[in-house]
């Protein structure tokens, strides 16, 4: 295997509404700048790969037109996955891993706000039995939800101490669109918005996106002073069929979470939990001790750009490595309904 | 080449339970509505047409300029920050004829679909032609864009209905290299 690594990384402001901009001209800037925090030009990229969906742009091959803010000409070696750009990273990861490239720029993003989100995401549903009955992801995420209560996973308290630590946590996060939080009391006697969710247990609905550079071996110690190394990555996929899986788990995070080798301490968690409730599926999943400090970036429940938000996990860990603020985390990825695809991975700075 | 690769195979389906009948297909609703917002860079071309106006706009230093721009040099990955006013006089870079029109304000069949290069542009824009039969019109041939009334004039693209020949020499095809 090859030592390959994240060493820049950049974010939008997440917001309600990137009403002024197209989605070319949200994500140019932020491409430029991981960019430029590697100290590399296009031209120093072996691949590019992006995350994104023509169903939240509402329109056909919208990923090709958002290619301009790139560069690429003369031609680039490039791809797109319709999924989060946690799995585009994966992608350029298995690229570099091949010895097809030995840097790669990712890059996930969504302009949710010209659709109705909710409903736009039932397109991700099976085609033939829940698909043709629109059930909006907040209703989805309700059933889920439910299922945990009434088994005793889990309690409305702590889903609102999740919402709350996760917003408070976002006070300190300069891109979160939802920062600090009231009291867990003021949350629990909110109404509910899709019983048993109220308002504080649901993400917002968030434009924007993030790119992040990829080097492996020595050119990840040139382009950074301290790599975030990726020591392990996996993703794996529960069944689409609802009926045939307990949905207050999600099995597929434990099985990528060991091919990932996440086990043993860690000193940060970001994991993508846009309903409060899937927090906990996921911390219990990694098995994370108490000590773990998870999500300091207040996670999607602050800022969830839709096939970003994902990205944005691995981002807030190599942001810290490279900081020198920890020196080993573990990211996590989610996409589609439920907690139904799921991404693990590793990140270590040397010591 | 074998005979069955073109040729739709027979799905296997269980045996149906009796008294049922077979689902072959099914139909169900969609239709989701978007709030479509065009970004700043579409916006000034767009308001540009309202003005019979066209506006391209290129990165600060570049000499191609980019009609419309959605916003970036594609070629730089940079920002076109900057607005240039880009024809009305034009050329005619690539065409086909069109025997099968559709959409309410289709011309009469057969017509022209052209690719037409704003001078000053370093891209073309799809118009149609006419003014000329079409079987006479020739790359390189110089156009210019004929508008709505101006009390008709809305941010559209259809502000400009067709393109029309003018009596200028053609532009030789190696000058269109890399506009084409």
């Amino acid at each position: 295997m090859r030592d390959v690594a994240i060493v820049s990384v950049a974010q939008t402001d997440h917001k309600r509404a990137a009403r002024e901009t197209n989605e070319v001209e949200m994500v140019q800037p932020i491409i430029q700048r991981a960019l430029e925090g590697a100290g590399a030009t296009i031209s120093d990229i072996g691949f590019t790969c992006s995350g994104s969906s023509d169903y939240l742009a509402g329109q056909a091959f919208s990923f090709v037109m958002t290619l301009d803010a790139v560069g690429a000409w003369p031609p680039i070696s490039e791809s797109h996955v319709e999924m989060d750009g946690a799995w585009a990273l994966y992608e350029a990861w298995l690229k570099i891993q091949a010895g097809h490239a030995d840097t790669a720029l990712v890059y996930g993003y969504s302009k949710a706000s010209p659709g109705d989100l909710p409903m736009v995401l039932t397109r991700q549903l099976d085609p033939y039995y829940s698909g043709p009955l629109w059930p909006d992801a907040v209703a989805m995420a309700g059933l889920q939800a439910r299922s945990m209560l009434d088994s005793g996973r889990i309690t409305a308290e702590e889903m609102a101490e999740t919402a709350h630590r996760n917003r408070q946590n976002a006070l300190n996060n300069p891109h979160a669109q939802l920062k600090g939080s009231p009291s867990v009391d003021a949350l629990l006697a909110e109404d509910y918005l899709s019983n048993p969710l109220r308002k504080h247990d649901c993400p917002p609905i968030s434009d924007g996106g993030c790119a992040i550079v990829l080097a492996a071996g020595d050119k990840a110690r040139e382009w950074a002073e301290r790599p975030a190394w990726l020591k392990g990555i996996d993703h794996r996929v529960d069944s689409h069929n609802f009926g045939a899986r307990d949905i207050a788990e999600a099995p597929s995070i434990a099985i990528a979470a060991e091919k990932a080798g996440a086990s043993g301490g860690f000193d940060i968690a970001e994991v993508h939990a846009p309903f409060s409730h899937q927090e906990k599926i996921v911390t219990e999943a990694l098995g994370l001790s108490g000590d773990v400090k998870v999500n300091p970036s207040g996670g999607a429940l602050a800022a969830n750009p839709v096939m970003g938000a994902g990205l944005i996990r691995l981002g807030e860990v190599a942001n810290r490595i490279m900081a020198g603020e920890a020196d080993r985390g573990v990211a996590h990825a989610t996409s589609g309904q439920l907690m139904q695809q799921n991404l693990v991975a590793v990140l270590e700075g040397d010591r | 080449m074998p005979t069955d690769v073109w040729s739709q195979p027979q799905p296997s389906v269980p045996a149906r339970a009796e008294g049922t009948e077979e689902v072959q297909r099914i139909r169900t609703h969609a239709k989701i509505v978007y709030d479509y917002t065009p970004g700043i860079a579409p916006t000034i071309f767009l308001r540009g047409l309202a003005e019979k106006k066209i506006l391209g706009a290129r990165y600060e230093g570049s000499d191609d300029v980019y009609v419309p721009s959605r916003g970036m040099d594609p070629v730089l990955g940079k920002a076109t920050d900057e607005t240039v006013e880009v024809g009305p006089k034009a050329t005619i870079t690539s065409f086909c004829v069109v025997h099968i029109g559709f959409g309410e304000n289709a011309p009469p069949t057969p017509f022209v679909s052209a690719l037409i290069l704003p001078d000053g542009a370093a891209v073309s824009l799809y118009g149609t032609i006419l003014g000329i039969p079409h079987d006479k019109v020739r790359i390189g041939m110089r156009v210019e864009p004929v508008w709505l009334p101006d009390d008709q004039l809305t941010t559209s693209f259809e502000n400009i209905t067709h393109w029309e020949p003018i009596d200028e020499p053609d532009v030789p095809a190696e000058q269109l290299k890399g506009h084409m």
